[in-house]
């Protein structure tokens, strides 16, 4: 096949790429874009984790280790799984505190810290340096088998340095254009992300179709495949357990640390419905990807001469079968693996050195502050576009002075295990509020150098690692041998480098961070962090400073643009009610503003820049303790305020009930004396109307006697009225004085029984009692009680329709009351009269037969308001039952004699 | 301050979805598990390539289906499908609560 037709094709396909972008950015900027954000490009997009050493090398270390090669796969399928508990923290933290890489995911949670923004950057590009080197070198050695189609050897086609540098040059223009295009990178971007997603497209149709090819063409059948895998080199399954593990863990712990993953995930993502649909979407694209592998190495290694390098059997089993098409859609397929993660890894890389390296030394430089002069928004751009150049050119190198040096998947995992030591002060800022910058630094340094001795040093064979040092390790002290400590052998290398490493780390981590003491602002963003969910209130960092409005403008125009900084400024100047374009320089705004900047150039560069305006004047416990002394007081306030609500409401809510009270007072007034003057006018009637018959004409003495008896009984009865009257006002106006004394109650209630006696017509009523019960001391007024007892007996005797009426009275001491009960064996009082018997004039049975004025009751519960006591009606006795109850206020002492009926 | 308490009795529908959201949790977990299956006993000799990779896969297809299933049942709350009932949620795009004045 003719590799100058590959090319044009590659380059056919490279432009519609950037067409691609071109569109997928000129969309986003119209409003038909929402499509850019939907889940499935976002899941898309993620696919960047498989490389180019994915697309090839993964048949090639299946070829070499059998099923292995799964567990890179395994590990993101884990995290992508339990997006709740990591994924879901991350992508809230990345848009409440607008994080623009890994690097200032690390500097922000710990206080802003350019030191840990320093040292995750160069970790970064430490690490990313080799597999950026390990992209070219696959897309150089795929072009060289096709050169080695026409030329005849792989091996002498593979030294043309030229293609690498082409394709480098060609990505860094990708990159630059499509990459450093807008500044804000919350804006996303789109056309990156877009050519990305077609490219993994690409990539997933090449592999699946070399897949089916080789099982349905070359093999036959899944049978048939499986039989050329029991028959294979590979079908012996050694599984190392160790390793299988580490690699699982370490492919987990890169897939988050990975500062092209984190890119795509956290700092590209809009919303978490994609997350949630990338949760089972990415798995399944992984899934896909590797469920050809294995076939494709057995049938390669059945089929290809020995020697063939299994890293291009993708490539070369299609080529061997002559079947050219395909050959060509597979070697697309592993060019958009390798270029699409080398642009990410270059669009993060480079915002991380241009926001943590290239800009605080800009920042520096120019003493004279952040506004004074200078086109800060170039600058950022050039810095940007520099360091992309700066990353490919590095990797470049490596490429040239490494060329040939290691398999494929060896690099890989090297990287991996390099980049995976932010693990610790990743996860411990996203759950420990206790971490701190010192631990952080002090674990990722430490983690770094075990890598970089145990794994990348030894990594570039004996020009930098003499094999007597690997052997006896250095200066012969042999329990530092690089891939031996402590004298432990037998481990694998990179497993060996990542359990240390990883111990290392994150055990400085926790002991540095335990014996530290964070700075306030490092405490208010470790809150910040560790409670994004539970609320996405950002974290004060600025007091009440000297910043002036119009410095901070200029500035903001610098790094945001003319407009949007205008924008931004007359918003908050109309919020805060003022007109123009310069607001007051609160702490909210200056918060505000220095979040809007930090998704330009990271937070802890805008930190720094605001900060220079202001004079430096970040948060100190001073002003956090005015803070909280404000909030304290705004609470309080806020409570008195309720509190006077509240009351204002018990007020308007006693006023309506006394008013309701008033009014049923005034009708009860008008009931009464209605009620009154009938009772008055009655017997006033019957005593005129006989006077004026005794006045007019001489009468029979008979009936003389009669009508002067009638007139004196309504007299009387007048009489009697008006003394209940009178008794029962004196009563309720309180004016009755009492005469309380020490006595006995069953002298009382003899006296009671006695005067009824007299009182009523005879006693024709049974009384019953038991007189020992009654034998108690009490401090009470003895005439005014003896006086409701009578009532209750006369009572008894007038209303007891019984034929042979009895009479119980039963004392019983109930919860420190005596209660006296006066129960007969009438017909009672019908319930619905049970409620009015208590109140004045209220006659059950008709008035004559009464023969009182319906105050009796009324009087008695008067009286016993008086003594303490009350007297109610007791239902359910069998006929009329009233209790009287007192209290018991019964001394040793106080008992008086009883006397004997 | 001391920090708002969480309800103790939840809403029959608050109460399914945080239990919707444990089963979330819980997948990786049993994924994890899973996967590392094989090292059990592994160290008694090699084993098919064939099987354990269907083994492998199958599991892995099982995940994803149960993903993409809770994943389904956790989009149909009102509040989105990130949410959690006892989290005071921020909905996209509405900045915090403060920067109102």
């Amino acid at each position: 096949m003719n590799s100058n037709l590959l090319i044009s094709v590659s380059l056919v396909y490279v432009a519609f790429l950037f067409l691609v972008a071109f569109g997928a950015d000129k969309w986003a900027r119209s409003d038909r874009g929402s499509w850019l954000r939907s889940p499935l490009v976002y899941t898309l997009s993620l696919s960047i984790y498989c490389t180019g050493w994915t697309f090839y090398g993964a048949v090639g270390y299946a070829a070499r280790s059998g099923l292995e090669f799964v567990t890179i796969y395994l590990g993101p399928t884990l995290v992508m799984v339990g997006w709740w508990w990591i994924l879901r923290r991350l992508v809230r933290i990345g848009r409440a505190q607008r994080i623009t890489s890994v690097a200032d995911l690390i500097s922000s949670r710990y206080g802003k810290s350019n030191l840990l923004g320093v040292i995750v950057t160069l970790l970064a590009v430490i690490g990313t340096t080799p597999y950026i080197a390990l992209q070219l070198q696959s897309v150089t050695l795929s072009l060289a088998v096709f050169r080695a189609e026409d030329a005849g050897a792989v091996a002498a086609a593979a030294e043309q340095p030229g293609t690498a540098l082409w394709v480098a040059i060609g990505l860094a223009v990708f990159t630059v254009v499509f990459g450093t295009r807008n500044l804000d990178v919350n804006e996303r971007h789109h056309g990156v992300v877009t050519a990305i997603a077609v490219e993994a497209v690409v990539k997933l149709v090449a592999l699946l179709a070399v897949g089916v090819f080789v099982v349905w063409t070359l093999a036959g059948g899944p049978s048939d495949v499986a039989r050329i895998i029991e028959e294979s080199p590979i079908s012996a399954w050694q599984i190392d357990g160790g390793r299988w593990a580490a690699l699982t863990f370490l492919a987990a712990a890169a897939f988050l640390t990975l500062p092209r993953m984190f890119h795509v995930l956290v700092v590209e993502n809009v919303d978490e419905r994609q997350l949630a649909t990338a949760s089972w979407a990415f798995p399944l694209y992984l899934f896909l990807m590797s469920l050809f592998v294995v076939p494709i190495a057995a049938v390669g290694l059945a089929r290809l001469p020995d020697g063939a390098n299994p890293d291009l059997f993708v490539l070369t089993l299609p080529l061997a079968e002559g079947r050219d098409g395909l050959a060509m859609l597979s070697f697309l397929g592993g060019f958009s693996s390798a270029t699409s993660m080398v642009i990410v890894a270059a669009i993060a890389l480079s915002t991380m050195v241009s926001n943590h390296i290239v800009m605080p030394l800009w920042l520096s430089f120019r003493r004279g502050g952040a506004s004074m002069s200078g086109d800060v928004r170039n600058t950022v751009l050039i810095a940007r576009r520099v360091s992309i150049g700066g990353v490919l050119a590095l990797g470049y190198l490596y490429y040239r002075f490494s060329v040939g040096g290691e398999a494929l998947a060896a690099i890989g995992l090297i990287s991996f295990t390099g980049i995976a030591q932010v693990l610790p002060a990743m996860l411990g800022g996203l759950f420990w509020r206790g971490a701190t910058r010192i631990g952080a630094a002090a674990g990722l340094v430490a983690g770094f150098t075990v890598w970089s001795y145990a794994l990348f040093l030894p990594s570039f064979g004996a020009t930098v690692f003499s094999p007597e040092l690997m052997a006896q390790g250095p200066w012969g002290v042999d329990w530092l041998r690089p891939q031996a400590f402590f004298g432990i052998e037998g481990m694998d290398p990179v497993v060996h480098a990542l359990v240390w490493s990883m111990v290392v780390n994150t055990t400085l981590f926790f002991i540095f961070s335990l014996i530290s003491f964070p700075t306030p602002l490092e405490r208010l963003q470790g809150a910040q962090f560790v409670n994004v969910l539970e609320h996405a209130q950002a974290g004060r960092g600025w007091t009440r400073g000297g910043a002036e409005a119009e410095d901070l403008l200029i500035m903001a125009q610098r790094i945001m643009g003319g407009g949007e900084a205008q924008a931004l400024f007359r918003n908050e100047a109309a919020d805060q009610g003022k007109s123009g374009y310069l607001p007051d320089t609160t702490p909210e705004f200056l918060e505000r503003l220095e979040r809007e900047l930090s998704g330009s150039v990271g937070s802890a560069t805008a930190h720094a820049m605001v900060g220079q305006i202001v004079g430096g004047a970040a948060v100190s416990v001073e002003d956090l303790m005015a803070v909280a002394d404000e909030t304290q007081q705004m609470l309080e306030y806020s409570s008195q305020l309720e509190a006077k609500s509240e009351e204002l409401a018990r007020t308007a809510r006693k006023l309506r009930e006394a008013n309701t009270k008033l009014t049923q007072l005034s009708v009860q007034k008008d009931a009464f004396l209605s009620q009154i003057s009938h009772e008055l006018r009655t017997p006033m009637t019957s005593i005129r109307a006989f006077s004026e018959i005794l006045r007019e004409g001489p009468l029979e003495a008979e009936a003389q006697q009669k009508y002067a008896g009638i007139i004196q009984d309504e007299a009387t009865r007048l009489t009697r009225l008006l003394d209940d009257l009178l008794d029962l006002s004196v009563l309720e106006a309180g004016q009755g004085a009492l005469n309380i004394q020490q006595t006995n109650l069953h002298n009382v209630i003899e006296r009671a029984v006695a005067a009824a006696g007299i009182a009523g017509n005879g006693l024709r009523l049974g009384i019953l009692r038991d007189t020992t019960r009654e034998d108690v001391a009490i401090e009470t007024d003895p005439d005014r009680l003896a006086q409701v007892f009578i009532n209750l007996i006369a009572n008894a005797c007038k209303y007891c329709d019984a034929t042979d009426p009895k009479l119980t009275i039963w004392v019983s001491k109930q919860r420190g009351r005596l209660m006296v009960d006066f129960v007969d064996n009438g017909s009672g009082i019908p319930p619905e009269a049970e409620t009015v018997i208590f109140e004045k004039f209220s006659r059950l049975s008709d008035h004559q037969k009464a023969g009182g004025a319906g105050l009796g009751l009324a009087i008695c519960r008067e009286i016993m308001d008086k003594l303490g006591g009350a007297i109610a009606y007791l239902p359910g006795q069998g006929g009329a039952a009233f209790r009287v109850s007192l209290p018991d206020k019964a001394d040793g002492d106080a008992r008086g004699p009883a006397q004997p009926t | 301050m001391a920090a708002p308490r969480e309800p103790i009795y939840l809403g029959r529908e608050t109460y399914r979805r945080r239990r919707l959201i444990d089963a979330v949790r819980l997948l990786p977990v049993a994924g994890a598990l899973f996967f590392l299956g094989p090292i059990l006993g592994s160290g008694a000799g090699p084993r098919s390539t064939a099987l354990g990779g269907l083994y492998v896969f199958a599991v892995w297809f099982g995940l994803i289906i149960l993903a993409a299933v809770l994943g389904r049942w956790l989009a149909a709350a009102p509040t989105g499908v990130g949410s959690d009932p006892l989290e005071n949620d921020v909905p996209d795009g509405v900045e915090p609560e403060r920067e109102g004045r």
